[in-house]
């Protein structure tokens, strides 16, 4: 029971980007399509899940007095296997995400989740925490880029939805519009948690 | 003083085991990486080219365009196209630097005599929705079979034979002088450059 709601507490409850408001740095700059926001919110999830899992296993062999430094360097080498990764088999994403895959690293998500929860908790938990709160973080970007990506260029995945008469809402792709659609995601995301009370 | 030789040997242990891991994924990856880059230049090759049946990333000419700032050379490498054995058309990058923000890399296809045969924009950060439109095949099409005589290599709005394109003037200005500037480097070279050997890799 309990390793359900450390997965499910990620989605919904404590959703990184609409309830912590963690992660910004990329849930602002990358989200400027659909498929943008889902590949970053992926690799994202796996750097978390592996980096949970080690930390956990780690978790009484690493003394306190190292364990930032310690974290960071197994947060930095899972950063990097995505990165490698992405390059040879996804490589237009990688083209798209560019510098942001590397900053997977600063995320204070990653970071965040090893300090409160898998250097604290064994191993399953850490993988339902680490799971949870990786898709809600892409759950979160994947609806930003979608929302930014369909106001603002008239298309969703690339496809053209509302055909050439629609002239698209520039202001939305470009960064001052992140902010913008975030604002209003997060005001619509309180106003229904208010509803449901 | 025990305690600081633990946190050193754990540390130095947990970075030991990072480095190996992601040395292996080197390894694993190391092809795949390589083969995607190169497919990369070969798709623009292909784009701006005529049709032509070698392969002509390994049939290049390379040339020094000048020196930049430290004093090192700078290269331009111009890949030739080949149809049957008969040079069909030549390909080259251009950088134009005074894009609306930073440098927009262009992969230019001419045929022998210097008229355009195609355009690709490799790499751009102009504004999304407007100097980004460079990237449209209706502003690419212009420069088909434009060379250094048949047409004024500037944008209309300043006097010249290209459109510009409507609230974005800066990011084609630049493409077309680019371009322009690649297309007599080629006019100047151009015996270097089509003559076999010369300083083929």
């Amino acid at each position: 029971m309990s390793l359900i709601s450390d997965f499910s507490k990620g989605i919904w409850r404590d959703n990184a980007v609409f309830k912590l408001v963690l992660g910004m740095c990329p849930t602002l700059a990358v989200t400027t399509s659909a498929e943008n926001g889902l590949g970053m919110g992926l690799a994202t999830t796996f750097v978390l899940i592996c980096s949970n899992i080690s930390i956990s296993l780690l978790r009484k062999v690493i003394p306190g007095g190292v364990r930032i430094p310690a974290f960071i360097v197994v947060i930095a080498s899972f950063v990097t296997v995505v990165q490698l990764c992405m390059e040879a088999y996804v490589y237009d994403l990688y083209k798209a995400l560019g510098i942001f895959i590397p900053l997977i690293v600063v995320n204070c998500l990653i970071l965040g989740r090893a300090e409160a929860f898998a250097s604290k908790k064994p191993v399953l938990p850490s993988v339902a925490d680490g799971l949870g709160m990786g898709l809600g973080f892409t759950l979160a970007l994947f609806v930003l880029g979608a929302v930014r990506e369909l106001l603002g260029a008239g298309s969703i995945f690339g496809l053209s939805l509302f055909g050439a008469s629609y002239p698209p809402f520039l202001l939305l792709i470009l960064p001052p519009g992140a902010f913008i659609a975030l604002g209003f995601l997060l005001a619509g995301m309180n106003r229904l948690e208010r509803l449901r009370k | 003083m025990k305690d600081i030789v633990k946190l050193v040997i754990v540390l130095t242990l947990i970075a030991g085991g990072a480095g190996l891991l992601l040395s292996l994924v080197e390894q694993v990856t190391r092809a795949p990486i390589a083969e995607q880059r190169r497919q990369e230049t070969l798709k623009a090759l292909l784009a701006v080219l005529p049709p032509i049946d070698n392969r002509p990333d390994d049939d290049t000419v390379t040339l020094v365009t000048g020196q930049d700032k430290k004093g090192r050379e700078l290269q331009r490498v111009f890949y030739r196209g080949r149809h049957q054995g008969t040079l069909a058309g030549l390909a080259f990058k251009v950088v134009a630097p005074d894009g609306y923000s930073g440098n927009i890399e262009i992969m230019v296809g001419v045929d022998p005599e210097g008229a355009v045969t195609g355009l690709e924009i490799l790499s751009h950060a102009e504004t999304p929705g407007l100097g980004s439109k460079i990237k449209e095949v209706w502003f690419k099409e212009q420069f088909l079979g434009k060379n250094l005589d048949n047409a004024d290599w500037r944008v209309k709005k300043d006097g010249g034979a290209f459109d510009q394109i409507t609230g974005a003037t800066i990011s084609p200005r630049a493409v077309v002088s680019a371009v322009a500037g690649g297309l007599s480097f080629y006019r100047q070279h151009r015996a270097e450059v089509l003559v076999d050997g010369g300083r083929a890799k």
